[in-house]
């Protein structure tokens, strides 16, 4: 006896938004059955993970910083997702930006060059990351690829490209041979935002980008196309909106940002190109943007969240000696929970009497 | 409402007695009685959303009803899903066909039918089938090369095969030219004669009157009466549909027709392969202050016709295209709004509206090039709200709550915002593709006066519609699409269905178009 999924009309809204709180919830279930298959008890398990994080004015701080690529990639690809094009690839674009605005540090590594390195070494890391998002967008509109596969595939083309500068043109002299590029200078750093601690200049970057983002997607035409163009693309053409256009701008885009996530990730916390610049940040944000019900303030909110589990995870590692694949399976379990709580509160399941085919 | 049929044996093959279905607060069966008498042709008249949809699927098993009971030769019998109803001799011919476009005939048939019988055998089956009931069907044909009636007549065939003893006909017509209609009634009148019971679905009142030997009227989900249609008149059966008189559009008023706004010079575009016709040197002139009618069987170019003259797919020759003066054929579809065109797409949801989004952001899909609403690329909400007044009060737009989702309203209610969206941009050139379909006669008529109103004051409307009674009774002109070419068009008084079916129906040859005056057989 199949069965079948029904739409349902008059979702109220409490639903809508109760929908994330309960894949949080299940979640956490999982996570419990989780650590006591594991042979741990739960609640201290929790505990180390979730509460005591919040407790310490430096993992706070700590928090905020992971959250702040988190939010930067997460809005960018609610750009996409809105339009209904699935950008997968933030983590590659993210990459592409911090190599090539992290070019300009080491070409100007060791001179007198001004306090202007740092704007354009950001304003690379955008470009960057937004020519490496529109590689899926110009293979979508000119040969109907499936960004889906494309954007993916290019996150490794771009690791392994950054792979081999750091062991190879781009690496230290002076570095002992660890695959590891020259300390940028200071010109090329992004500054602290009370001068000491952890909190540095991206994360206003990531603020201003929320405010920005909610203006452009709630209150313009170009928000409006977007939506328009993912919720029904034919209503779209119709109102003279150029679906091509729309998809290399939400590329354009949702790249740019994850690519000035990138650069600020290695100019901020990071202070040199490595092999590994992200602990996934890229498609840990895919979650953050579906949590956050793809608005720039719900990202907002889910980076926090998200971020935790970051910080809980390298936190139970340490204390607990679990390793760090809890905090994947964390994060894989909630990104599942969250899609299947949006199906079944818009949709119902039906069994279907009898196969018929009418 | 006693037996009276003297063609058709007094003995029900299939009665609902008192059928009552729910959705949720709206009652779309209330307690509802049909009684299907073996020989007879039983006509269902109803207004769209009168419940005829709902009844049919409940006595072919695809829906439950909630209180009442199914009676199958005087015995009560439950139908928990459509094989158990096909089993005892229901079939149906849905308006949506479900074949498969890359299959031969025989195919699909087959696909549909229990057992693996040799498929050379069934075609034997389906050309006995074919030459019984006079259905030109061609078992080895692919189904994607089928014309639109051809299909109807595979789904009819495919019924047929299971020996049905009352066959369920879902609004036949819709999709054929008069002359497919006519072969379609002697079918009919066939499996009657045969002692085989139809039912007739639809609201054309024309043909029930001529075909049917009883008919039931169901309004507003209520069973309202059944009739013998040969005794009735068409303004009758109407009232009984509507509850009220249905008011007409006034008739045109002569008045001096002015510029040409929308010309066309031989119009070509290119077919797509998958979606029916391309466009064939088409001619076209409208002035302001007439309303041209395109008719054609559904199919036959007139999407592709739309979509070029909408902007949503650009022509090669720019000058083929020319809007108030101005040569459009490469511009995009805000860019023809700029020339003061608004045009009204056949889907309302997917097409003319966004069905997920609301409808106050649904205005903005025609009207963000107009200036006022959009500055600098910010969408200025309280004027966007108070157009969206504007809509729902000048054209009674009825929905529940404040801003619901387009998806929510009925498709009349729809249908009205979507022609109000376009009137209020005080628009010099409107072009409406099937403005009333599946609109309630109430809605239709208001469409059509105020498309009529539009026209006396200046704009140029062309219309394109399935349904001839209605360009007839509304358009100053009227011309056929057939196979991607247009007629030239011919004052309404000058034609006549006659001509115009046989255009329709692709006899092109010049004067065919061109009856005299006066045969005209429109009775209403």
């Amino acid at each position: 006896m199949p069965l079948r999924l029904e739409r349902q009309e008059n979702i109220s809204t409490l639903r809508l938004a109760a929908a994330p709180l309960v894949a949080l919830v299940v979640t956490l279930i999982v996570g419990a059955v989780m650590f006591v298959a594991l042979g741990h008890d739960p609640v201290r398990a929790f505990t180390i993970y979730f509460i005591e994080p919040l407790g310490d004015p430096w993992t706070l701080q700590e928090l905020v910083v992971k959250a702040c690529p988190l939010l930067l990639i997460g809005i960018g690809l609610a750009f996409c997702y809105r339009a209904n094009r699935w950008n997968i690839g933030a983590e590659g674009q993210y990459v592409a930006g911090a190599v090539l605005g992290s070019w300009l540090a080491l070409a100007t590594h060791g001179t007198e060059a001004g306090p202007w390195v740092l704007p354009a070494m950001l304003l690379l890391g955008a470009i960057g990351g937004a020519l490496w998002g529109l590689i899926p967008a110009f293979l979508r509109v000119r040969f109907g690829s499936s960004e889906i596969l494309t954007s993916l595939m290019l996150v490794y083309v771009a690791q392994y490209g950054l792979d081999y500068l750091v062991r190879g043109p781009w690496k230290d002299p002076q570095g002992f041979n660890f695959p590891q590029s020259v300390t940028f200078d200071d010109v090329a750093l992004m500054p602290l935002l009370f001068g000491e601690g952890r909190l540095h200049g991206g994360v206003i970057l990531a603020l201003v980008t929320v405010v920005v983002a909610t203006f452009v997607l709630g209150r313009t035409l170009i928000g409006f196309s977007i939506e328009l163009g993912g919720s029904a693309p034919r209503a779209a053409a119709f109102a003279g909106f150029d679906e091509k256009r729309v998809t290399y701008g939400v590329f354009a885009v949702s790249g740019a940002l994850a690519g000035l996530a990138g650069i600020v990730e290695v100019a901020g916390p990071i202070g040199q190109l490595q092999p590994t610049i992200s602990p996934g940040y890229g498609f840990t944000a895919i979650i953050a943007a579906m949590l956050g019900r793809l608005h720039p303030v719900g990202i907002l909110v889910s980076s926090l969240v998200l971020a935790l589990t970051y910080i809980g995870g390298e936190a139970a590692q340490i204390s607990m000696r679990l390793p760090f694949d809890v905090t994947r399976v964390f994060q894989g379990t909630l990104l599942i929970a969250i899609l299947a709580a949006d199906v079944l509160v818009r949709y119902r399941i039906r069994r279907v009497e009898g196969a018929s085919h009418a | 409402m006693a037996a009276d049929g003297e063609t058709a044996s007094p003995v029900a093959v299939l009665e609902a007695v008192a059928l009552t279905k729910r959705f949720g607060a709206l009652v779309a069966n209330d307690h509802v009685s049909l009684s299907i008498r073996a020989g007879e042709t039983h006509a269902l008249l109803g207004e769209n959303g009168a419940g005829k949809s709902t009844l049919v699927k409940m006595l072919c098993g695809l829906l439950q009803p909630d209180s009442g009971e199914l009676l199958y030769d005087g015995a009560p019998i439950l139908f928990p899903d459509p094989a158990s109803a096909r089993a005892k001799g229901i079939g149906v011919v849905f308006q949506h066909f479900a074949l498969f476009d890359a299959m031969t005939v025989v195919e699909n048939v087959a696909l549909g039918l229990p057992g693996h019988e040799p498929l050379a055998t069934l075609a034997g089956r389906i050309d006995d089938c074919v030459s019984r009931y006079g259905l030109a069907v061609e078992p080895f044909r692919r189904v994607g090369d089928l014309s639109v009636g051809e299909r109807q007549r595979v789904e009819i065939v495919r019924c047929l095969l299971g020996d049905p003893r009352v066959l369920i006909l879902d609004e036949p017509t819709s999709v054929l030219t008069p002359d497919e209609s006519e072969s379609l009634f002697r079918t009919v009148d066939l499996l009657t004669g045969e002692g085989r019971a139809v039912l007739f679905i639809s609201h054309k009142l024309d043909e029930v009157r001529r075909l049917c030997h009883r008919a039931t009227v169901l309004r507003g989900g209520k069973f309202i009466a059944e009739v013998d249609p040969r005794q009735e008149s068409s303004a009758g059966l109407a009232r009984l549909m509507v509850g009220a008189e249905v008011p007409r559009p006034p008739r045109l008023i002569r008045h001096e027709l002015g510029e040409p706004r929308l010309l066309l010079r031989h119009l070509n575009v290119a077919g797509d392969g998958s979606r029916g016709s391309a466009l064939h040197d088409i001619d076209l002139e409208i002035r302001a202050g007439e309303i041209v009618g395109i008719a054609g069987v559904a199919g036959n170019g007139q999407t592709a016709l739309f979509e070029a003259l909408s902007g949503e797919k650009l022509v090669d020759d720019p000058e083929s295209i020319v809007i108030d003066k101005m040569p459009a054929g490469g511009l995009g579809p805000t860019e023809r709004r700029a020339l003061r065109a608004g045009f009204v797409p056949e889907e309302r949801l997917g097409h003319a509206a966004a069905p997920d989004m609301t409808l106050s952001d649904n205005v903005l899909l025609t009207t963000h090039g107009d200036g006022a609403i959009v500055k600098y690329d910010v969408i200025r909400h309280s004027i966007l709200k108070s157009f969206f007044r504007r809509i729902v009060k000048g054209f009674d737009v009825r929905f529940g709550g404040k801003d619901p989702k387009a998806r929510r309203l009925s498709g009349g209610n729809l249908q009205k915002f979507v022609i109000g969206r376009e009137v209020l941009r005080d628009p010099v050139l409107i072009v409406v593709d099937q403005p009333t379909w599946g609109v309630d006669a109430a809605a239709a008529a208001f469409i059509r006066t105020t498309l009529r109103e539009k026209a006396a004051e200046g704009c140029a409307v062309l219309v394109i519609s399935q349904d001839l009674d209605e360009l007839l009774e509304f358009a100053d002109r009227i011309a056929v699409m057939s196979e991607g070419r247009l007629t030239t068009p011919v004052p309404v008084a000058e034609t006549s269905r006659e001509a115009i079916g046989l255009a329709m129906g692709g006899a092109q040859t010049n004067g065919a178009h061109h009856a005299p005056a006066g045969e005209g057989s429109h009775a209403a």
